[in-house]
């Protein structure tokens, strides 16, 4: 039975970045992943890739029709991790989320989803804006969802937004939030505001990746920190975070909180502790 | 109308000119017409619906009722699910229907509406059933319409209730006329065997006129054969590109035995039909099948000289080109340019196998066409014979070539959706079409020293 998971978060709170060496590490472990980027901004599969080589479905279905191969858009990556870019338009132009609902579509018509796979991985980008953002999450897609955040005010307000999301979806269907997984931004008091976060979610924080510079070399040389430096701390972090995902039972669905009570729990954990 | 079209071949990548298509919606509105007190509804603004109930009425010359979920600008920011959750709530209140049948439309599509998720959020009375399909218009065509409601019936309603299959067959018949249906049940049934046809039309798109008015008239397959479907040993899917994806969902779904066939027009797939039928259940031929087949060799026998050899041009919907271009091989007609307006490589796979097989050189196949280049096909070396929908009428006035009127939608003529062009009485009014119209342009062209009394 493969698992289809679903990552979301506030805008360049490190998604593609956490996913990616999720999925590393989870490959590292024997794993059969594909990773379907849906951002069309295309870079969710660039570090299993090692860079930006891949052709999108929707640039692929744009240059050459309906008839399209599977090959032609699903590359292996880092450990045989199958990877896909469902791309999208230009900034300022188009339907971004129409593109994902295509996306999707196309991968199921083409039998990309076998059943050899243990884990299907959605990176989604940023706020659950659209129908077209939330297809992920759509019955018989992503049951699990993990909602990357840091301590910082607006990337709480997103993932509690993005919980309502899941709130509407799960009621109807089976998709269920695994946890926060915070992405540390060095604020204070970090790990227990999350904590407390996600408790009121009714969830857990399934794992704190402290901040380490290494991602950012890693990401440089255009590798997950697992393929550039297995040996180092923070692949371990890395291999942590896959572990704590894969044997995780704590599968809710999230009551999100009012902005009141938001901002109130941000002072409570976030600053008073800090003052005190 | 077509003397604006330059001379001389243009190119054209970008767009169509004169399509060969029409809406998915179009194809999902008439297989939803096809369940028993069904009533078709629209996710999306008014005008999509009132286009497909009006062409759909065109072609038919039957009322063709079907609601919408009449989106404002408030649903597209919003999304429709409140739309549709009102809909559900008045269609039951007002209509009463057994089923609604759930569409979506370009905007509900692009807005990304999750529809099952609001169906299930939707008050449904006890007994009733509300099913629904995706057709975004931007992909495919009617015909994609049509196979993905199909599908939708098998996969909201199909029911497996054990291992052990009953002796019945379930025959999807394509994106026929209710006629062509008709005439399938009465082949299936001659054969001793129990059917269930999904969708059905017949009874419905071709009901009598009565002093009464019924909102839902008598024809249909209702949700309980639906749902026995799953219990049948056996479906034949007539037509690839309308049925095989119902079929297929039914194999996996209940385990049913899918057999993919042409739809069965012509001398060759109406024998594949019966005999796929005949070897499954191990069933008699009965002689009237017989003797209509018998008539039909008679026929080609004696006027094979009317049409032996003219070239001719089909187009239309994939599956009943396919077809048409099968049969137009046996009548011994040379098919020429074959083309549809639904995507599909497997359509010009299909097509120029039966050509090579028949040793026919030199034609042009196309799938995704349209019919600006069909016309400049035609312009550049000319056709004896165009078969196909009413849009073929302003290629054969500008070039002078006479039209068979076959598939959908034909406009222009009447009576058309009752007279079945499947089976071996299908054959016979094949001929005679084709053959008349040849004949008749022979007697116009003729000198009056050639103008025979005898033909």
């Amino acid at each position: 039975m493969k698992r289809q998971v679903a990552i979301y978060g506030k805008g360049g709170i490190g998604k593609s970045t956490t996913t990616q060496n999720t999925v590393a590490a989870l490959a590292e472990a024997g794993k059969k992943i594909m990773v379907v980027g849906c951002d069309p901004k295309a870079d969710s599969t660039r570090l299993l890739l090692h860079g930006l080589c891949q052709k999108t479905v929707l640039d692929t279905l744009r240059d050459e029709g309906d008839d399209i191969e599977l090959d032609a858009i699903l590359k292996p990556g880092f450990k045989n991790t199958m990877c896909v870019e469902s791309g999208g338009p230009e900034p300022g132009v188009g339907c971004a989320g129409r593109g994902i609902i295509t996306s999707i579509n196309l991968l199921e018509s083409l039998g990309a989803y076998t059943d050899d796979l243990n884990y299907v991985f959605y990176d989604v980008l940023g706020d659950v804006v659209c129908g077209g953002f939330a297809m992920p999450i759509r019955e018989g897609k992503a049951q699990e969802i993990y909602i990357v955040a840091s301590g910082e005010l607006m990337a709480l307000y997103a993932a509690n937004n993005i919980s309502k999301g899941i709130q509407k979806y799960a009621t109807n269907g089976k998709v269920r939030l695994g946890g926060i997984i915070c992405n540390s931004r060095k604020v204070d008091n970090e790990r227990p505001l999350l904590e407390a976060f996600a408790k009121e979610l009714g969830s857990q924080l399934i794992y704190f990746v402290p901040r380490d510079n290494l991602v950012q070399r890693a990401e440089i040389n255009k590798k997950t920190v697992i393929d550039f430096d297995p040996t180092s701390n923070q692949a371990n972090e890395y291999r942590n975070l896959a572990k704590a995902i894969d044997e995780n039972k704590m599968f809710v669905i999230p009551k999100p909180m009012t902005q009141d009570r938001l901002e109130e729990l941000m002072m409570q954990h976030g600053f008073m502790d800090a003052i005190s | 109308m077509l003397d604006c079209v330059p001379e001389g071949h243009v190119q054209h990548t970008v767009g169509k000119i004169n399509p060969a298509k029409t809406c998915q919606p179009i194809g999902a509105m008439y297989a939803a017409l096809g369940i028993h007190a069904c009533l078709p509804h629209s996710h999306g603004s008014q005008g999509c619906c009132a286009y497909h109930r009006m062409h759909l009425t065109r072609h038919f010359r039957e009322q063709v009722l079907a609601s919408s979920s009449s989106f404002t600008e408030g649903a597209s920011v919003f999304g429709g699910a409140s739309n549709l959750k009102t809909s559900i709530k008045n269609i039951f209140k007002i209509y009463n229907p057994d089923v609604i049948a759930i569409h979506t439309t370009c905007l509900s599509e692009t807005i990304g509406d999750d529809v099952s998720t609001i169906i299930k959020q939707s008050e449904i009375p006890e007994g009733k059933v509300v099913i629904h399909t995706n057709t975004p218009s931007y992909v495919g065509s009617h015909i994609t319409g049509f196979s993905n409601m199909c599908k939708s019936m098998v996969s909201y309603l199909a029911q497996a209730d054990g291992e052990t299959k009953k002796e019945q067959v379930n025959v999807i018949p394509g994106f026929t006329n209710p006629g062509d249906m008709r005439e399938i049940r009465r082949i299936v049934s001659a054969l001793g065997i129990k059917l269930i046809m999904f969708p059905d039309t017949s009874g419905v798109l071709d009901a009598p006129l009565t002093n009464k008015y019924q909102m839902y008239p008598d024809g249909g397959a209702t949700v309980a054969e639906i749902r026995d479907s799953g219990n049948s040993e056996l479906t034949i899917a007539l037509g690839s590109f309308a049925s095989n994806a119902a079929a297929d969902l039914l194999q996996e779904k209940c385990g049913v035995t899918g057999i993919p066939l042409k739809l069965p027009i012509g001398l060759k797939a109406t024998d594949d039909f019966i005999m796929a039928l005949k070897d499954w259940f191990g069933v008699e031929i009965p002689r009237d099948l017989a003797v209509e087949r018998g008539q039909v060799i008679d026929t080609l026998i004696d006027t094979h000289f009317h049409y032996q050899g003219k070239s001719v041009a089909i187009f239309g919907d994939p599956d009943h080109v396919i077809a048409m271009t099968e049969f137009a091989i046996t009548m011994g007609l040379v098919p020429k340019y074959v083309l549809t307006g639904t995507p599909g490589k497997e359509f010009e796979a299909t097509i120029q196998k039966m050509l090579d097989d028949a040793g026919i050189t030199g034609s042009k196949i196309k799938a995704e066409g349209d019919l600006f280049e069909l016309h400049e096909w035609i312009r550049e070396e000319k056709v004896d014979l165009l078969i196909g929908t009413s849009y073929g009428k302003y290629i054969a006035r500008k070039e002078d070539i006479p039209l068979v009127r076959f598939g959908f939608p034909i406009l222009d003529r009447a009576i058309h959706p009752l007279m079945p062009v499947v089976g071996y009485r299908g054959c016979l009014r094949l001929i005679e079409q084709i053959s008349d119209a040849l004949l008749e342009r022979r007697d116009r062209d003729a000198l009056d020293e050639d103008f025979e009394l005898i033909l």
